[in-house]
């Protein structure tokens, strides 16, 4: 939690948007998985999200829900996708953020609680959660257990998110406030919403914590139009795809690199 | 969840409304053909040794099953919240078919996700479907089934959600569906509690009912779940065998999960991930169930008991046979149980089972099935 408030303090200072790729953990590997994070660190990245591999990704398209799939056909499971967060954890500077379902996350121990996974993750360098099917108002659970572990949960805000729920999410959110761009599933999209613009600076207008976009940012073009009026832009999909396309694990990392590059000088 | 809380709030409204339970009234009497018999099988009853057997006959309804109940109720909240467009999800096509049906008398656009693999293993109700207007779109991800049907489902309402009301087919789901769902199809038990009490002028010993997501039992329960003499008994599919990924025997096999913004039972591995399910019925092929069962299991309500596909296939015949009534395959769990269940029970118990649907729709299916196993010579097997 520490380190990710650091980083957004950092670059609001320099009024730089922060800029936050996301990988799926296990895919094509969790060798890769490893490489992929010291690579995009290096790349420009200010947080990287890890996504832990679910068999029922709600709040994905399929891009990710293939990636998800991919991941566990090659044994990837929430201890694993640690692991090779832990295995680079000495040589990385940025946070960790994961994003998980609660299922994996009840599983992780033996009495439902997410206290062992919290447990875990803080043991193995990841600084914040995202948990894409836990609404805030079912959330309490979820806050008070990463509270004690000193991890940071964020929670999704959407375009259809009335005012007293935007102000909720952003109360409960820590490190930074996720606001959806799209009234939708994950995935690369054409063109932005009309109303993104809006949307953004209402949720704004209601914290002061920093607000990251993401869902559908797919472009180094778009990307650079929604960090004009946000905290930071999220891409997932657009880099997941790019994973998927290479040809081998050394160019999905070589690809990756290349793709964030861009992204971060459109994001300055 | 703004979408949910809307729809929490208008279905709050809608339950208060005379004039909404007047329209929904009329709808079941008119339209779907309600009250549906509850039939005392005579054949069966001699069969099983005298046992004394009711079949409710939701398989007498409009579209063949109870699904009807519900969609025709969540339709008219659909209008009311002020939607044009309407989706659902479906495993044998029963509830797809059903909430085409009330999309074409409401005048809703309507589209339903299916498992690849369940639209070709009920083709018919595909055609169906078509043939009431609505959009049936194939859903290839995961399993192919219902399970992967729902989370499209859901995946389509999330990004239409300003337009379109999603009509979840069973007791499944997050808050106010299984409450929602259970209330529509509680009608059931109501009606069959009083024509019990008509016919024998006492409840039943027990009642049975087979679970996929559930809504038929709760539906037939629910009306009885304060007599506690009354024993209330679930039948899940067992599918191929008890091993993981080849049932759907949730309340038997699961533990504690959440899927499908539920938590509730859930078939899953050890590390959280949802397993695949196998059945013989297209319908009961889901590996979560409805949070209320779950409760009822909890506090000894009721009970949960696994099926077969051989059973159950084999108890389709032999109400065929014997009433000349050919019933659906998921009922056809309930009543391969009562085969197992009757020679237990005092000779002159009274028995109550939800024959939720007909089984038109596993034609295909059966023969497929009988023809295998019968070296291809179905004419005297069958």
């Amino acid at each position: 939690m520490e380190r990710l408030r650091a980083t957004f303090n950092r670059l609001r200072r320099s009024r730089r948007a922060v800029l936050i790729p996301f990988v799926m953990g296990g895919d094509p590997d969790l060798a890769t998985t490893a490489s992929l994070l010291l690579a995009l660190q290096d790349a420009g990245a200010d947080v990287i999200e890890v996504g832990i591999p679910f068999s029922d990704p709600l709040a994905d398209g399929p891009t990710i829900q293939a990636a998800s799939a991919r991941a566990l056909r090659r044994g990837a499971t929430p201890s694993r996708v640690l692991e090779a967060i832990a295995s680079v954890q000495a040589q990385l500077r940025v946070p960790i953020v994961c994003l998980s379902y609660w299922n994996p996350i009840m599983q992780f121990g033996s009495d439902g609680s997410p206290r062992s996974f919290l447990q875990a993750a803080h043991a193995h360098g990841v600084s914040g959660l995202i948990v894409p099917d836990v609404p805030v108002e079912e959330g309490r659970v979820l806050q008070d257990a990463a509270a004690q572990e000193r991890i940071a949960t964020i929670f999704l805000a959407a375009p259809t998110s009335p005012p007293n729920r935007l102000r909720a999410i952003a109360r409960a959110s820590q490190g930074f406030v996720y606001y959806v761009s799209v009234t939708g599933t994950t995935g690369a999209r054409h063109a932005l919403p009309d109303d993104l613009v809006r949307g953004i600076r209402q949720l704004k207008r209601m914290t002061t914590k920093p607000v990251c976009v993401g869902f559908g940012i797919a472009t180094p073009a778009q990307a650079a139009t929604v960090a004009r009026i946000a905290d930071g832009v999220i891409v997932g999909s657009a880099l997941v795809q790019t994973i998927a396309a290479a040809s081998s694990r050394d160019d999905a990392v070589q690809r990756a690199s290349r793709f964030v590059k861009r992204l971060r000088s459109a994001v300055g | 969840m703004a979408a949910l809380h809307e729809l929490e709030r208008a279905y709050a409204k809608a339950r208060r409304d005379p004039a909404f339970q007047r329209e929904l009234r009329e709808l079941l009497t008119q339209y779907a053909g309600r009250p549906t018999p509850l039939y005392y099988a005579k054949r069966l009853s001699q069969a099983l040794g005298g046992r004394r057997i009711y079949l409710k006959r939701e398989d007498l309804l409009h579209t063949g099953a109870h699904k009807i109940n519900n969609t025709l109720g969540q339709g008219l909240l659909a209008r009311r919240m002020g939607k044009h467009r309407i989706i659902a999800e479906t495993g044998a096509g029963q509830h797809g078919v059903a909430t085409a049906t009330v999309a074409a008398l409401l005048g809703f656009e309507c589209e339903v996700f299916m498992g690849e693999e369940d639209m070709q293993r009920q083709a018919l109700n595909v055609v169906r479907m078509r043939l009431l207007g609505a959009r049936v779109t194939p859903v290839t991800g995961g399993t192919k089934t219902l399970k992967d049907a729902t989370s499209e489902a859901i995946r389509n309402w999330v990004t239409t959600v300003r337009t379109t009301h999603y009509c979840i087919g069973s007791v499944v789901g997050p808050h106010p569906y299984p409450m929602l769902v259970r209330d529509f199809q509680s009608v059931i038990g109501r009606e069959a509690r009083q024509q019990i009490l008509k016919a024998e002028h006492r409840l039943p010993d027990v009642l049975l009912a087979c679970v996929g997501g559930g809504s038929n039992a709760i539906g037939l329960f629910h009306a009885f779940r304060d007599d506690r003499r009354v024993r209330l008994i679930g039948v899940e599919a067992g599918g191929t065998s008890l091993t993981p990924g080849h049932h759907a025997a949730t309340l038997v096999k699961g533990r504690p999960g959440v899927l499908h913004g539920a938590k509730s039972l859930l078939l899953q591995d050890r590390v959280g991930q949802v397993l695949a399910t196998e059945s013989i019925s297209a319908g009961l092929d889901y590996p979560g169930v409805g949070p209320e069962h779950a409760y009822y299991q909890l506090t000894k309500r009721a009970e949960y008991v696994a099926v077969d596909d051989t059973r159950a296939l084999r108890a389709a015949q032999q109400l065929a046979r014997l009433e000349g009534i050919l019933p659906a395959l998921e009922p056809s769990h309930a009543l391969a149980y009562l085969a197992r269940l009757a020679p237990r029970l005092r000779r002159h118990a009274v028995v109550v089972l939800g024959l939720s649907g007909r089984g038109d729709k596993d034609v295909q299916t059966m023969a497929q099935r009988l023809m295998s196993t019968s070296n291809g010579t179905p004419a005297r097997h069958i």
